[in-house]
């Protein structure tokens, strides 16, 4: 056998492949499922978070920018950990899904706290105060006028963080949740054959390529 | 729940490891940081060229590196790898995916400052007898890396952060000690410990980015 086809059968194994290509595409699934949760709660909270600011109560703001803080400055496996491994003593045993889930969701808020609040403050006094005479309540202002100005603004920076904590989702496997990596590994585990990574690697292409290229995208057409 | 997170006796038996992995982690980081702006800066100098024929394939090289997940190309290079008869070892293998993936990213960070800087500079440096080169190195980058400050230090603190990935391969740093000494003492304090000091050792960092990013993020209007 020649060095080629060893490398074929080695990282290629149609046998190997053929085995185990459903268990990857229902990792894909979980992915996209771990992905869609984390952007839209991540988002939302952050976005909150943002407006809640935005009220100017100084000790709220203080503890949001501790938090915020916090979940910027600690990486996202460890707080993945510290919620899988931790939480069990005190009696709530979340899932592997539920641990990575919340973990992303919690940084992902904060940046996008960070990225919101950035906006908020980039738009001129002027308009609020224009807005408020023409009648406009604060929580109107805030709304109709001054957020639609803000979100403007934060789109590429926005985009581009939530890309890069989105790929976080393969973190997940390393607390047993059935994700592309997870799946892959153990797949690899059962052959002896590293094929399935191939797969799997090829899956997060499939998914990510696409995205990054979007980002690049965006930044373009918005800066 | 003091007991459970908190526990002092088994902070002082826990200690000693934590420190341990804490060096680690700075080692690690001191290796990994300027090996991504080594191979970053490689990038963005290159893809200044004019050809297509250099900047299509390296275009494709950054966002191939930049989609995959850190974590998967890691798991790829130290249990896919061996099976080609490649045994690269944990610390070479993390070594290669953060060359690979963080290089990418301090690429894209370093072009986009190289083409804020305007085209005159370059013409006037060139006019002035110093080569292509040399007017890169000597007047263009060092505008460039002054516009792009922020971004550098916040990729960088994504990198540091990105060090914990190290213990899947069993390298000895922070959160894989921490979760040693958990195992070992079947309380989950090591791990709020760790991520103690990782909020201690980074947290100055993050105050500071904050502060930029808001000057940066107001800027753009």
């Amino acid at each position: 056998m020649s060095n080629w086809d060893r490398f074929v059968e080695t990282f290629f194994n149609a046998k190997v492949l053929a085995r185990y290509w459903p268990d990857i595409v229902a990792g894909l699934w979980v992915t996209i499922g771990l992905a869609a949760l984390v952007v839209v709660s991540g988002l939302v909270a952050g976005l909150g978070l943002a407006l809640l600011r935005s009220l100017g109560v100084r000790v709220l703001n203080w503890a949001i920018i501790f938090v915020v803080d916090v979940f910027r400055a600690l990486p996202p496996l460890v707080i993945i950990v510290l919620i899988y491994f931790g939480l069990p003593s005190l009696d709530i045993v979340p899932s592997g899904f539920v641990s990575t889930w919340a973990s992303l969701a919690l940084v992902l808020m904060a940046f996008a706290e960070e990225i919101f609040w950035a906006g908020l403050t980039a738009v001129p006094k002027g308009q609020w105060e224009a807005a408020r005479s023409t009648g406009l309540g604060f929580g109107q202002t805030l709304m109709r006028v001054v957020l639609p100005q803000a979100l403007r603004i934060t789109i590429p920076p926005l985009t581009n963080r939530t890309i890069a904590i989105t790929k976080g989702t393969a973190l997940g496997s390393v607390v047993a949740v059935s994700e592309i990596l997870g799946q892959a590994s153990s797949a690899v585990s059962n052959s002896y054959n590293p094929s399935p990574l191939t797969l799997g690697a090829a899956a997060y292409l499939v998914l990510f390529l696409p995205v990054v290229v979007f980002g690049r995208w965006v930044e373009a057409r918005f800066r | 729940m003091i007991e459970t997170f908190f526990n002092a006796a088994i902070m002082v038996q826990a200690w000693p490891i934590i420190l341990a992995g804490l060096g680690n982690t700075v080692l690690l980081s001191l290796l990994v940081v300027p090996l991504g702006l080594g191979g970053g800066l490689g990038l963005a100098l290159l893809s200044t060229m004019r050809s297509p024929w250099v900047r299509w394939p390296l275009m494709a090289w950054v966002d191939f590196f930049r989609a995959f997940p850190p974590l998967v190309l890691l798991i790829f290079l130290y249990a896919g790898l061996p099976f080609a008869g490649l045994e690269l070892g944990g610390f070479a293998c993390v070594g290669i995916a953060f060359f690979l993936n963080t290089g990418s990213y301090y690429g894209e960070v370093f072009r986009a400052g190289i083409e804020s800087v305007p085209a005159g500079q370059i013409e006037a440096a060139r006019s002035t007898g110093l080569s292509r080169l040399q007017a890169l190195v000597w007047v263009v980058l060092p505008q460039a890396v002054r516009a792009v400050l922020p971004d550098l230090l916040s990729n960088t603190l994504e990198v540091v952060k990105l060090t914990s990935l190290a213990s899947v391969v069993a390298l000895p740093e922070l959160l894989f000690q921490a979760r040693q000494a958990q195992s070992l003492t079947y309380n989950p304090t090591p791990i709020v410990a760790a991520a103690v000091v990782y909020f201690l050792m980074l947290w100055p960092l993050v105050r500071l980015l904050s502060r930029l990013e808001n000057r940066a993020i107001a800027g753009r209007r």
